[in-house]
């Protein structure tokens, strides 16, 4: 079997190596791909779209339906991770606690548990001591991480960023919070309702701008139609419609990114995790 | 001799994602562990991210964002007379093609999105074969 697929990848290696010969040159300006549509996007984002970043304007405007589809990828891997892996949390007959001032392990009985406090702390049974230093450190890096995750989104328009960088840093921030205290925290400050909330609510923001050009008398997603709603021409309207879109994919991205890890780091029990 | 090396230093892009995705496939037909099968499916999805985003760049040219200068009477003028004031002189040799990008842009999402549903599946295997070894899960199914 080894042998065998050793052979494979080397007869695929060695053909498309071979055939990769009549492919363009590394940078070659007059290749196939840089030739029949990207110069029209080059050339016309602005006097379209009023967007300077070509990126942003091709991924929210010209491929609109694209990466609204792309979006619903995205909560659908969140919803299949859900549905396969969530289950119901078991009545536990006991669990261990730890007594803060003394360092004291106590087991508990029955099924009324002490919450957390400052007195007592649950141990899992992958339980660590308490890292003071990683802690605090996250707890003072994460809201710097969420601001930046908020101009990458709102300044998509003008440099690098948009809808997925920003919502991934967005979420990235939440499951560092969670790796650097505990699943339950994280959870207690941004529950799995809310995170399946708010990845149906970005996909709706992004289909729902598309169903407002419908009722504004204009094709979906043709963010032209919404400029009596945002009070300025044609042009800009296209622009404010990027940016409504872009939101909607960065709550999606956001809130599913946290939803996946909550269910894979807990194996769906949300109980105990990483 | 020259020639040669030449061609060939002209091509690396594709042998770079030639190895990388040779690399992956290998792991997704001879390894055992079905975790292994999926990080070797994350490095074959590299490797077509790579090719693509390699595809897209153009000797001398920069970033795909327009350069602008929004002066306080462009603004005010609204976006018709910046877009005129735009239309000056777009070089399209000056920008990086931005097609590939728009597009691994969003696959980059989506994949770290599927990777966490095959993740799921494994999880699934695991909790009911005890195993993610594919040879002891073919036991398994075969005996039972």
């Amino acid at each position: 079997m080894k042998i065998l697929g050793k052979l494979t990848i080397l007869l695929c290696g060695v053909l498309l190596l071979v055939f990769t010969m009549e492919f363009p040159d590394w940078g070659d300006p007059d290749s196939p791909a840089s030739t029949h549509l990207s110069p029209y996007f080059i050339q016309h984002t602005m006097e379209d779209t009023a967007v300077p970043n070509i990126v942003t304007s091709v991924l929210a405007d010209y491929r609109g339906y694209d990466t609204m589809f792309e979006t619903t990828v995205i909560l659908t891997a969140g919803l299949a991770c859900f549905l396969l892996l969530r289950i119901e949390r078991k009545k536990v007959p006991h669990r261990y606690y730890r007594h803060e001032p003394t360092g004291v392990t106590l087991r508990m009985e029955g099924d009324k548990f002490p919450r957390n406090s400052a007195v007592f702390q649950r141990m899992d049974a992958n339980w660590v001591p308490y890292d003071f230093v990683i802690s605090r450190t996250c707890r003072l890096i994460i809201p710097f991480i969420q601001i930046f995750a908020l101009y990458v989104v709102a300044h998509g328009h003008h440099s690098p960023g948009g809808g997925f960088q920003g919502g991934v840093l967005m979420g990235a921030s939440v499951i560092l919070f969670a790796i650097s205290h505990s699943l339950r925290a994280a959870i207690k400050s941004f529950s799995e309702k809310t995170a399946a909330l708010l990845s149906v609510t970005g996909v709706f923001i992004y289909a729902g701008t598309g169903a407002l050009c419908l009722i504004f008398g204009e094709v979906f997603l043709n963010y032209s139609a919404l400029a009596p709603l945002f009070g300025n021409d044609r042009i800009m309207a296209r622009s404010h419609g990027i940016l409504m879109v872009e939101i909607g994919v960065a709550v999606a991205v956001t809130a599913v990114m946290i939803w996946i890890y909550y269910n894979l780091s807990s194996a769906g029990k949300q109980d105990e995790g990483l | 001799m020259e020639s040669i090396f030449s061609l060939v230093l002209a091509k690396a892009n594709y042998a770079v994602y030639i190895i990388l995705m040779m690399v992956g496939l290998y792991a997704m037909i001879a390894k055992n562990n079905l975790i292994k099968k999926i990080v070797g499916m994350t490095i074959f999805q590299t490797a077509i991210i790579l090719f693509y985003v390699s595809i897209g760049y153009k000797r001398g040219a920069t970033i795909p964002i327009l350069e602008h200068h929004a002066s306080p009477e462009t603004v005010a003028h609204g976006a018709e007379k910046m877009a005129a004031h735009a239309m000056d002189a777009v070089d399209v040799a000056h920008y990086i093609n931005p097609l590939p990008h728009v597009l691994m842009l969003t696959a980059i999402v989506v994949g770290v999105a599927t990777l966490g549903v095959a993740l799921a599946l494994a999880i699934k295997v695991y909790n009911t074969y005890g195993t993610v070894e594919e040879d002891e899960i073919n036991q398994q199914l075969r005996s039972g």
